[in-house]
C-alpha cells in the first residue's frame, strides 16, 4: 500500500498551551479517514500544520514520501478548512479561475467541478450572494479543481441544514468512490460512520486511537436481557465463562463479554438453568458510544 | 513571474472599487494639464503658469513627475485594501492551502505594485510629452530627452512607497489602521527630524533625516517651484547669499529608497512566515 502522508511526533505549542502533542500517523492511499475529536482537541491545528498555514513546533511530516516540497505537494491536494474562503466580489467562476492559476491547472476543470457540486447555473453570480450551503459546495468544487490525490475537509457540513448535509455527504461519497484519499475532520459521528473506512481520534492534542472503523466498534458487544427475576438471572450469568461484567440499568441487565458468544447459545444456556428471558437484544456500541467512551 | 502577476491583477481588476479608484487616479493625473489655465496674481504682476514655462522641455519632466507623485495615495489605498482584504476574507490562508508559497504570495503582491508603478510612470511620460509638444518652444530631440532622470526617480519613489504600504497592511491587517499608521509615521519622521535639529545641530539632522524612508522618497524629486525662473528671481532677490540648489535626482537617494524597499518587502515576508494563520 502506498503511503500518502506520514507524520512523525508532530507537536504544536501556542505559548504555554500544547495544542498538538507528538502525533504520529500514516495515511494510506485510497482510504477515507475520519478525524474525530471534541472541540479544541487539535484537529484543525493538525490540519493547519500539514497544510503549511501553521508552523510546527517540533516533529516532522512528509507528503507523498519526500519527493516534493510541501508547496508543490499542496498543488496535488484539495483542502478546505473551517469555512469557505473566497473573494466575495468575484463570481463563482472567477474565484475558481484564480484557484486554477494558483494550482496551475487547466481552466476546463471549472465547468466540470461546478457541475459536480450543482452550481453550474449560478457560476456568474457573486460569491457574496451565495447561501452557506452553496459556499460550502463551491469550496468543495474548488478543492476538486486539480483532480487531487488527497481531499482534506475540515467540518464540511458545519452549519448546514439537513438537505445541505445530505448533498455534501453524497458528493464526498462519489469522490471517495473514485479512489481519492479523503481526510474528513468532523465531530458528527454518524457522518464519519457513514463515509469513512478509518478513524483517527484526538483528545487534548493526543492521538488516542487510530484504526479502521470496524476495529473501533470491534469490541465483543453486549447483551441487553431481562427476565422475571433479574437478580437470579445475574447470579446464573456470573458463572458463565464468556461474561466479563454485568450492570443493571432500568430493569434491564447489560451483559458485557470477554469472548464471543452468540445470542442463541446464551439463550440455550439460560434455558438449561431454567431461566426464560422476556427480552434479549444483542448489541454493539455505536461509534458515538465508543467515541464517548474513549474520549471520556 | 507572469503567473504570479496575473494572480494579483486578477484580484485587483475583478474588484469594482479598486477599478474605480484606479480610473479616478488616471483621470486626476491627466488633470495636471489644467495647470495650464492657472493664473496667479502677485501684487500687480499677473502671470499664467503655462506662459512661465512650466510646460517647457525639459522643465516639464520635473514639474509633472513632482505633481503626479502626490496622487500616489490613490494607488496606495488600492495596495493596502487589497492586502488587508486577504486577511478579512481569509483568502490569504486559502491561497497558501491552494499551493501558493509565502514567498510567491509576497512576490505576486510586489510584482503587481511594481506593474502599477510602471504603468503610472509610462502614463505620466506620455502625457507630459504631449503637453510639452503643445507648449514648448524648443522641441528638438536633445532638449526633449534631457532630464529623463525624473522618471527613474518617480518610478523608485512609487515602488518604495507602495512597498511600505504593503508592509504596513500586513503588519496591522486593517486598512484604516494601516493608513493611520502611514500618517503617524509621517508625523514621527517630522518630530524626529525637529528633535535632532534642536537637540544636536541642523547639519546633523539633515545628514540623518535623509535616511528616513518617507524623507528619502520625497528627496528623490525635489520641489520644482523654486527652479522656475520667475520664482527664482524673487528668491534670489530676497536671499542673494543662498547657495545654488541641486535639483537633479541623486543616485544616493535612489539607493536609500531601494534599500528601504528591500527592507519593507523582506519584513513583510518575515511577518508572514512568523505568524500562524
Amino acid at each position: 500500500m502506498e503511503t500518502i502522508l506520514s507524520v512523525k511526533e508532530l507537536s504544536k505549542n501556542f505559548g504555554r498551551l500544547q495544542a498538538v502533542k507528538s502525533v504520529s500517523v500514516e495515511i494510506q492511499k485510497g482510504n477515507v479517514y475520519g478525524i474525530l475529536g471534541p472541540n479544541g482537541s487539535g484537529k484543525s491545528t493538525t490540519l493547519g500544520v500539514l497544510l503549511n498555514v501553521i508552523s510546527k513546533s517540533s516533529g516532522s511530516f512528509e507528503w507523498f514520501g519526500k519527493t516534493m516540497s510541501t508547496t508543490n505537494a499542496l498543488k496535488k491536494i484539495g483542502a478546505i478548512i473551517e469555512r469557505p474562503n473566497f473573494y466575495p466580489y468575484m463570481s463563482a467562476a472567477e474565484n475558481l479561475e484564480l484557484v486554477c492559476k494558483i494550482k496551475n491547472c487547466s481552466l476546463d476543470n471549472i465547468t466540470r467541478t461546478l457541475t459536480l457540486v450543482g452550481l453550474e447555473e449560478r457560476r456568474n453570480e457573486p460569491f457574496a450572494h451565495f447561501s452557506l450551503g452553496m459556499k460550502q459546495r463551491l469550496a468543495i468544487a474548488s478543492a476538486l479543481l486539480n483532480n487531487p490525490e488527497v481531499l482534506i475537509l475540515d467540518e464540511p457540513t458545519n452549519g448546514l441544514d439537513p438537505q445541505g448535509i445530505h448533498q455534501i455527504r453524497d458528493i464526498i461519497k462519489s469522490v471517495a468512490a473514485q479512489g481519492t484519499t479523503i481526510l474528513l475532520a468532523s465531530h458528527l459521528l454518524d457522518e464519519v460512520e457513514k463515509v469513512c473506512t478509518h478513524v483517527l481520534i484526538l483528545r487534548k492534542g493526543e492521538m488516542i486511537f487510530s484504526g479502521s472503523v470496524n476495529q473501533m466498534s470491534n469490541s465483543e458487544g453486549f447483551f441487553e436481557l431481562s427476565a422475571a427475576n433479574n437478580a437470579l438471572l445475574m447470579e446464573v450469568l456470573q458463572k458463565h465463562p464468556a461474561v466479563e461484567k454485568m450492570e443493571l440499568l432500568d430493569s434491564k441487565v447489560l451483559v458485557y463479554l470477554k469472548s464471543p458468544l452468540a445470542a442463541e447459545d446464551l439463550n440455550k444456556f439460560l434455558a438449561t438453568q431454567a431461566i426464560y428471558l422476556n427480552h434479549l437484544i444483542s448489541r454493539k456500541n455505536t461509534l458515538e458510544e465508543e467515541f464517548l467512551e474513549l474520549t471520556r | 513571474m507572469k503567473r504570479l502577476l496575473t494572480i494579483d491583477l486578477h484580484k485587483i481588476f475583478k474588484n469594482r472599487a479598486s477599478k474605480l479608484i484606479l480610473i479616478t487616479y488616471f483621470v486626476l493625473l491627466s488633470m495636471i494639464a489644467l495647470a495650464a489655465a492657472v493664473k496667479i496674481n502677485i501684487g500687480i504682476n499677473e502671470f499664467q503658469l503655462a506662459k512661465e514655462g512650466i510646460f517647457e522641455f525639459p522643465y516639464i519632466w520635473h514639474f509633472t513627475t513632482y505633481s503626479a507623485a502626490y496622487l500616489k495615495l490613490f494607488i496606495a489605498i488600492v495596495v493596502i485594501t487589497m492586502m488587508t482584504n486577504e486577511y478579512t476574507y481569509g483568502t490569504l490562508k486559502q491561497n497558501l492551502i491552494d499551493g501558493l508559497s509565502k514567498q510567491e504570495f509576497i512576490l505576486s503582491k510586489f510584482l503587481s505594485l511594481t506593474a502599477l508603478s510602471l504603468v503610472s510612470t509610462v502614463f505620466v511620460f506620455i502625457f507630459s510629452l504631449i503637453l510639452g509638444l503643445i507648449y514648448s518652444k524648443d522641441t528638438s530631440s536633445e532638449v526633449i530627452f534631457t532630464d529623463l532622470q525624473y522618471f527613474v526617480g518617480y518610478f523608485f519613489k512609487l515602488v518604495g512607497f507602495f512597498s511600505m504600504c504593503l508592509f504596513l497592511a500586513i503588519l496591522v491587517k486593517k486598512s484604516a489602521f494601516a493608513l493611520g499608521l502611514l500618517f503617524i509615521w509621517n508625523i514621527i519622521e517630522g518630530i524626529a527630524g525637529l528633535t535632532l535639529r534642536f537637540s544636536i545641530s541642523e547639519k546633523f539632522s539633515d545628514s540623518v533625516q535623509k535616511y528616513f524612508p518617507l524623507e528619502a522618497m520625497s528627496n528623490l524629486i525635489k520641489e520644482p517651484a523654486t527652479q522656475l525662473s520667475v520664482i527664482k528671481e524673487m528668491k534670489d532677490a530676497l536671499d542673494p547669499m543662498a547657495a545654488a540648489k541641486d535639483y537633479s535626482v541623486q543616485f544616493s537617494d535612489i539607493m536609500i529608497v531601494s534599500v528601504w524597499t528591500i527592507i519593507f518587502i523582506g519584513a513583510s515576508l518575515l511577518l508572514l512566515k512568523k505568524r500562524d494563520l
